[in-house]
């Protein structure tokens, strides 16, 4: 059971091409059973923040290799990728460092 | 991508190193089909980085190309050291600009900023104005632009097209400013990646030189890849930790599908076995640096070999190879061009050949069939691939055109004169030749 988290996503690097050229969002998530962890952020994002080209941005469960996640200005890798439960008032930056957006 | 790792290095810079950049900017909009407004936009962003950044600027619109003159195909001998007071004149101006700078304090120092690079071949120059005047490209030159790149049937050559004609600005942007020096910002995935994407593509001979850290395939001015031992997350880092002001504009693959171009593709590749495999990258980095430039056999001593006309780099085709995959397609290419209409009189003799009066009287071995296999033979191998993908040669930019021509017209002169040559002195050739 968690409670509704307010966190902050950004993109950069060109991925925001796929969100309407919107770099920064302020998004609500809604309180739900399980706890919110990144690999239900990127579901999230995907029915409600992409706008186009899902398949740019998320590769299956995760995301494209090629956009490196920042949480809190730290790299996801540390904090255990997919299953980093969100605190309220993080901070995720996605970078793009492909070529093609 | 680039700008965000130049304006890294330029931040740099500004502290440790010890030569005067300059900073050029190439507005590729037109080929990526931007509209008018949102490269107003872009290259305002731009410009307002590039200001803050203090060193000398230029922005260059990709529509230039149309204006390039043909020497820019030339490879020019690297510069000998010059005279003494030319390396007198270049410590003195350097002095007294470090002077003025000084007197000035530090920070932005756009007045006295020269475009002089003093790392190892110093040239003179006279100071000039730092930001290049701004001057849109017509409308003519845009269209003549998305002409061309609209006709290329493959993104894969478009990629490459626009490689080489971006090549080509900044060498002569380079040269015009009086620049020894060009440094991109490619890093070690980018570097891969290309590294794989060359192999692909035909360009396995001249691997040493596309991704090696030094480029002196054009002579006079070196390229360097100061940034290619960082892989693009620690470029992707640092730009976020300290904030490196970044400009992002839409390039020619931009939302295209995973099998657009070979180039996405092999990215696509590079970085899924590198998401799995995480020394991939640094894997096939140590490899690339490991290859050697050494010149073709017999060469060594000799005048250089003919160079490709838009890549530059010795010829590695052996037309009388005929075993090899490219030995047979050579055949089977001019016997599918159908010779044009005979040409007018004498329309080799013509441009800048006119003191040699007669040299086509007789037989005709000028005379190409196709203007098209005249500039298809000047071409490396990866370069004649990438041509197949385009069905005219009109829309291309004069100066390759006229280039081509003149070296043909040249082999052809030099052919000609050849029984009159002796044997031991260059000088008679040079003279034949221009």
């Amino acid at each position: 059971m968690a409670a509704p988290l307010s966190v902050e996503v950004e993109f950069g690097g060109g991925a925001e091409l796929l969100f309407d050229g919107v770099k920064k969002h302020q998004v609500t998530l809604p309180g739900q059973e399980e706890p919110w962890d990144i690999r239900n952020l990127l579901v999230w994002i995907k029915k409600n923040l992409l706008k186009e080209r899902p398949e740019l941005f998320i590769q299956g469960d995760s995301v494209r290799p090629g956009i490196l996640v920042l949480i809190n200005d730290a790299d996801w890798e540390l904090l255990g990728e997919l299953d980093y439960q969100l605190q309220d008032q993080d901070s995720i930056l996605f970078i793009s460092t492909l070529h093609g957006g | 991508m680039v700008w965000q790792v130049l304006e890294g290095l330029s931040r740099e810079s500004a502290k440790r190193l010890r030569f005067v950049p300059g900073i050029v900017c190439i507005d590729e909009g037109a080929a990526c089909g931007l509209s008018p407004e949102a490269r107003a936009k872009a290259l305002a962003e731009m410009k307002l980085i590039l200001q803050t950044v203090g060193f000398p600027w230029h922005v260059v619109a990709l529509e230039e190309v149309f204006d390039l003159p043909p020497s820019v195909l030339r490879c020019f001998a690297q510069e000998p050291v010059g005279t003494e007071g030319a390396y007198k004149a270049a410590v003195d101006s350097f002095l007294q600009q470090q002077h003025v700078l000084g007197a000035e304090g530090a920070g932005d120092s756009p007045s006295l900023a020269q475009g002089e690079e003093q790392l190892s071949w110093p040239c003179t120059q006279d100071p000039q104005n730092p930001q290049s005047p701004d001057r849109p490209p017509t409308a003519a030159q845009t269209e003549a632009l998305s002409r061309l790149f609209d006709s290329v049937k493959t993104l894969t050559a478009k990629e490459e097209l626009l490689q080489a004609l971006r090549t080509h600005l900044i060498l002569h942007v380079a040269r015009t400013h009086g620049y020894s020096k060009v440094m991109t910002g490619d890093s070690c995935t980018r570097l891969a990646i290309k590294l794989m994407t060359s192999l692909a593509l035909g360009r396995g001979a001249f691997l040493a030189w596309d991704t090696g850290f030094s480029d002196e395939r054009h002579g006079d001015v070196v390229v360097v890849r100061p940034m290619r031992e960082h892989t693009l997350k620690e470029v992707a880092f640092y730009n976020h930790l300290f904030a490196v002001p970044s400009v992002f504009t839409p390039a020619l693959d931009t939302k295209a599908p995973e099998k657009a171009s070979i180039h996405r593709l092999m990215e696509a590749f590079m970085l899924r076995l590198q998401d799995q495999f995480p020394s991939t990258v640094s894997t096939v980095y140590r490899t690339s640096e490991k290859l050697v430039k050494a010149p073709r056999d017999g060469c060594a001593a000799g005048p250089p070999g003919p160079r490709c006309l838009l890549c530059m780099c010795a010829l590695d085709i052996d037309t009388a190879d005929s075993a090899t995959a490219f030995g047979a397609q050579t055949p089977l290419h001019l016997s599918q061009t159908q010779p044009p209409t005979p040409p007018p009189t004498a329309p080799c003799c013509s441009a800048g050949m006119g003191r040699v009066q007669g040299c086509c009287g007789g037989a005709r071995p000028c005379e190409r069939e196709d203007p098209r296999a005249r500039v298809i033979e000047q071409l490396c191998y990866g370069c004649r691939v990438n041509m197949k993908d385009l069905p005219s040669l009109d829309p291309l930019p004069p100066y390759i055109l006229a280039e081509a021509r003149l070296r043909s017209q040249r082999a052809c002169i030099e052919q000609q004169i050849q029984e009159y040559l002796v044997e031991d002195s260059d000088d008679e050739a040079q003279t034949g030749e221009s």
